[in-house]
């Protein structure tokens, strides 16, 4: 089947047309459940999570919650946004970055009222911080160090 | 007074780019337009790199009075850091950036024949825009060769992570890539301005879309490795924004390099190429200002500053809004495509397009969603892994699938059967079917169709090179089988990563040993180690797989400027793959060790390294043809 040169062109533009609404709503379909992705500890504590989605929680060490349990590679921790807190626990040799006190992203899923790590995010800088947390944690922390 | 004869040069170079874009807007000088852009093109490029190259010896110097180096330098970091430092930040990567711009446009202006003058001189007019723009956001905004009074004692250093040599060369590759698609850009518009889209633009083009690919290829590949290796984790590609700025201009480029083959060949697919040459360059304008702007949650958020944000997103909607209206006005005009059949090489290259540019959206909405709504709503979140591997994986499939049938069919009309061809590979991939659920029945189907593709599509590659005579088989056939058989490579690779790889976590004593996949690791001591400007604590491996024994060495780096950790995996590669071993935190008498090992991830750069190796010889090829029937012609017309 050959086209004469007028058809041709149409059906090559209606053809990329159908391919980018397909996108478009390949997209929409796939944004729609996976989209809620990056979460934070009061995301958690509202009840927007559902247990076993593969997640992303962001948010602050909290000061003196880590532990590292007596199998030697199992750390558990507290992950606060300031508001509410998570308790995480991950199997793993986290990034250097990662301390008592500073952000830290976290990939895993819920189960049973408990975030189960099995990724901590590296970063690029020490000075990184998830946006999502930006203000609402310096404004806590400066809160805290006035208090102190 | 190298800073100051930096920025003058810049200056100069900005005024230049100024005079080449008003020769070109003049009607009455439109004819001799070329004429007179080229030397301005030129001195333009030479300024622009004498400008860079001030900014090196700063770097290299160490000079403290200057801003950018004090903030991001230190005295006591070696040689090739405080040199490739100089990109490593800011200011020095858009004054990079718009370097390779005017190299570029000095480059088309002096190696530019067969390019009508007129469509030249529109094209430099049009390179001399986009570099204005960016001339003007360096000296207005993020001026690189600022002073600082007083200067400071000491600089505050390179971030510790950027200090790798993989790390030091990526930038400059990558930004060849996206800086390289300008030209393909800039001669899209001048072919539109001067009504002259044809075979003599596409093959004008090519080599600039083949050249900017295998660059974007390389960065992409390097990129990836060096988070493998530098971040610790195991993982190869992430999905992370800074990533996607990198893979969207490629994915363009792949589409365009493949359109712009139909039209040099064949005259078809005219206002499709000139789209895609125009979405393939504001892709790179994207993937900049996502990088630069750190507009988005990104792991990598290098520079957070919404000014210069603003300034990129600015300059993005000037070039891609002007060039797509220019692209509304003139693609009517834009003459007939040659006519082909939909069972036909176009008809295949025409689906790739297709598929190519869905995956393009899909990436594309997937990574700019989160700014979408949180411009909408004010809500935050983030779009990752579990996202783009749903939509793309089964996409990237497809094409794979596509990929096994197309370079095989006839151009404008396939007739004959293809069942002798294709046999090799329908083989191939059920063998590897049947294998993969005899012997791993619990390997996810990404996994498994993955493996049955990219195997099945080895022999498939390597077809069109069947039943010739190798040495009279143009260079661009073998290119094309080279980066065709890469992509089966690689998604091996990839395949067998995600479904084969096996993991011990310990807290093990010195002296212990300990099993992984195929290797034994003998853990025998930690001792305390120091480099140039850091300390670390490193630990021996010795590994064995089978027969001889070989030492890796994990460390835990400190860093003194700024105090910073990182962690140094060491890797063992063999041919069947690699052995990763981290080094983790001391609990008691014990130390965290990582291994991992990973079957045939090797072949994923491999892969990459062969898609690569395929676009240079094409490149090569190309440039022989071209010159030989440049030589036929001259002999044709004594």
């Amino acid at each position: 089947m050959s086209f004469k040169p007028k058809h041709q062109r149409l059906v090559l533009a209606l053809s990329a047309l159908v391919a980018l609404i397909g996108a478009a709503l390949l997209a929409m379909w796939g944004l729609k459940d996976r989209a809620a992705y990056f979460v934070t500890p009061s995301d958690i504590a509202a009840g927007k999570v559902a247990a076993g989605e593969p997640l992303r929680l962001g948010g602050m060490v909290a000061s003196g919650s880590l532990r590292q349990l007596g199998d030697g590679v199992t750390l558990r921790f507290v992950v606060t946004d300031g508001k509410h807190q998570t308790v995480t626990s991950f199997r793993g040799i986290p990034p250097s970055l990662f301390k008592e006190g500073s952000g830290v992203v976290a990939e895993g899923r819920l189960k049973d009222g408990t975030f189960v790590a099995d990724n901590i995010l590296a970063k690029h800088d020490e000075r990184y911080m998830p946006p999502q947390l930006g203000n609402e944690v310096a404004t806590h922390a400066a809160e805290r160090t006035v208090a102190q | 007074m190298i800073a100051e004869a930096g920025l003058a040069a810049l200056y100069l170079a900005a005024a230049l780019a100024l005079m080449q874009l008003a020769v070109s807007l003049v009607p009455a000088l439109a004819p001799q337009a070329a004429q007179v852009a080229r030397p301005l093109a030129l001195a333009q490029g030479l300024l622009t790199a004498a400008a860079f190259a001030c900014l090196i010896v700063l770097f290299v110097r160490t000079d403290l009075s200057v801003a950018l180096v004090a903030a991001n330098s230190h005295s006591a970091k070696p040689l090739l850091y405080r040199f490739a430092g100089t990109w490593g930040n800011h200011e020095g990567s858009m004054l990079l950036w718009v370097t390779v711009l005017a190299l570029s446009g000095a480059l088309l202006a002096v190696a530019s024949r067969g390019i009508p003058e007129r469509m030249l001189g529109a094209t430099l007019g049009a390179q001399a825009a986009l570099a204005l723009g960016f001339y003007a956001f360096l000296l207005l905004a993020s001026n690189p060769f600022a002073r600082l009074d007083p200067a400071p004692v000491e600089g505050q250093g390179l971030n510790p992570l950027l200090q790798d040599p993989g790390l030091a060369f990526h930038p400059p590759t990558l930004y060849l890539g996206y800086v390289g698609l300008s030209v393909a850009f800039s001669l899209a518009v001048g072919a539109l301005i001067t009504r002259d889209v044809g075979p003599v633009l596409a093959r004008a083009m090519r080599p600039w879309v083949l050249g900017s690919w295998v660059f974007l290829t390389v960065g992409i590949a390097a990129g990836s490795y060096w988070a493998y290796y530098e971040l610790g984790w195991g993982g190869w590609w992430f999905w992370d924004p800074v990533e996607n700025a990198s893979l969207m201009p490629w994915l363009a480029a792949t589409a365009l390099l493949h359109s712009v083959s139909v039209l040099a060949a064949r005259g078809g697919l005219r206002t499709w190429t000139m789209m895609l040459a125009v979405v393939a360059f504001s892709m790179s304008m994207v993937g900049t200002f996502l990088v630069r702007s750190g507009i988005l949650t990104s792991v990598h958020a290098f520079a957070v500053d919404p000014t210069r944000g603003g300034f990129i997103l600015a300059l993005l909607l000037i070039y891609v809004g002007g060039a797509l209206a220019l692209f509304a006005w003139r693609a009517p005009a834009v003459g007939e495509g040659a006519r082909f059949a939909l069972v036909s090489r176009e008809g295949a290259l025409v689906l790739n397009n297709l598929l190519l540019s869905v995956i393009l959206a899909v990436v594309f909405l997937g990574t700019l969603y989160p700014l979408m709504v949180e411009a909408a709503t004010g809500e935050k979140l983030s779009v990752g892994p579990p996202y783009f591997d749903a939509v793309v994986g089964p996409l990237a499939l497809l094409l794979m699938l596509l990929l096994v049938v197309g370079p095989l069919l006839r151009w404008r009309r396939h007739e004959a059967p293809l069942t002798k061809w294709v046999a090799p590979s329908l083989l191939a991939g059920v063998a590897t079917l049947a294998a993969t659920i005899i012997l791993a029945p619990d390997i996810s189907l990404l996994s498994r169709l993955g493996l049955v593709l990219g195997v099945a599509l080895v022999p498939a590659s390597l077809m069109p090179l069947a039943g010739r005579s190798l040495r009279r088989t143009p260079l661009a056939t073998w290119g094309m089988a080279i980066a065709h058989l890469g992509v089966a490579v690689s998604v091996i690779g990839m395949a067998s990563d995600s479904a084969f790889s096996r993991e011990r976590l310990a807290a093990a004593r010195p002296g212990e040993q300990l099993a992984v996949g195929p290797w034994l690791v003998a853990f025998n001591s930690v001792t305390p180690v120091a480099g140039p400007n850091w300390t670390a604590i490193e630990a021996e491996l010795a590994v064995t797989q089978g027969g001889s024994e070989r030492v890796l060495k994990p460390q835990a780096r400190t860093f003194t400027s700024p105090v910073t950790e990182t962690s140094e995996v060491a890797i063992a590669t063999a041919w069947n793959g690699q052995l990763y071993t981290v080094l983790g935190r001391q609990s008691g008498q014990r130390w965290q060790l990582r291994l991992w090992w990973k079957p045939f991830v090797t072949l994923i750069w491999l892969g990459a390294g062969l898609i690569a190796l395929g676009g240079l010889v094409s490149l090569i090829g190309r440039g022989w043809t071209n010159r030989r029937t440049r030589r036929r012609l001259a002999e044709a017309e004594l």
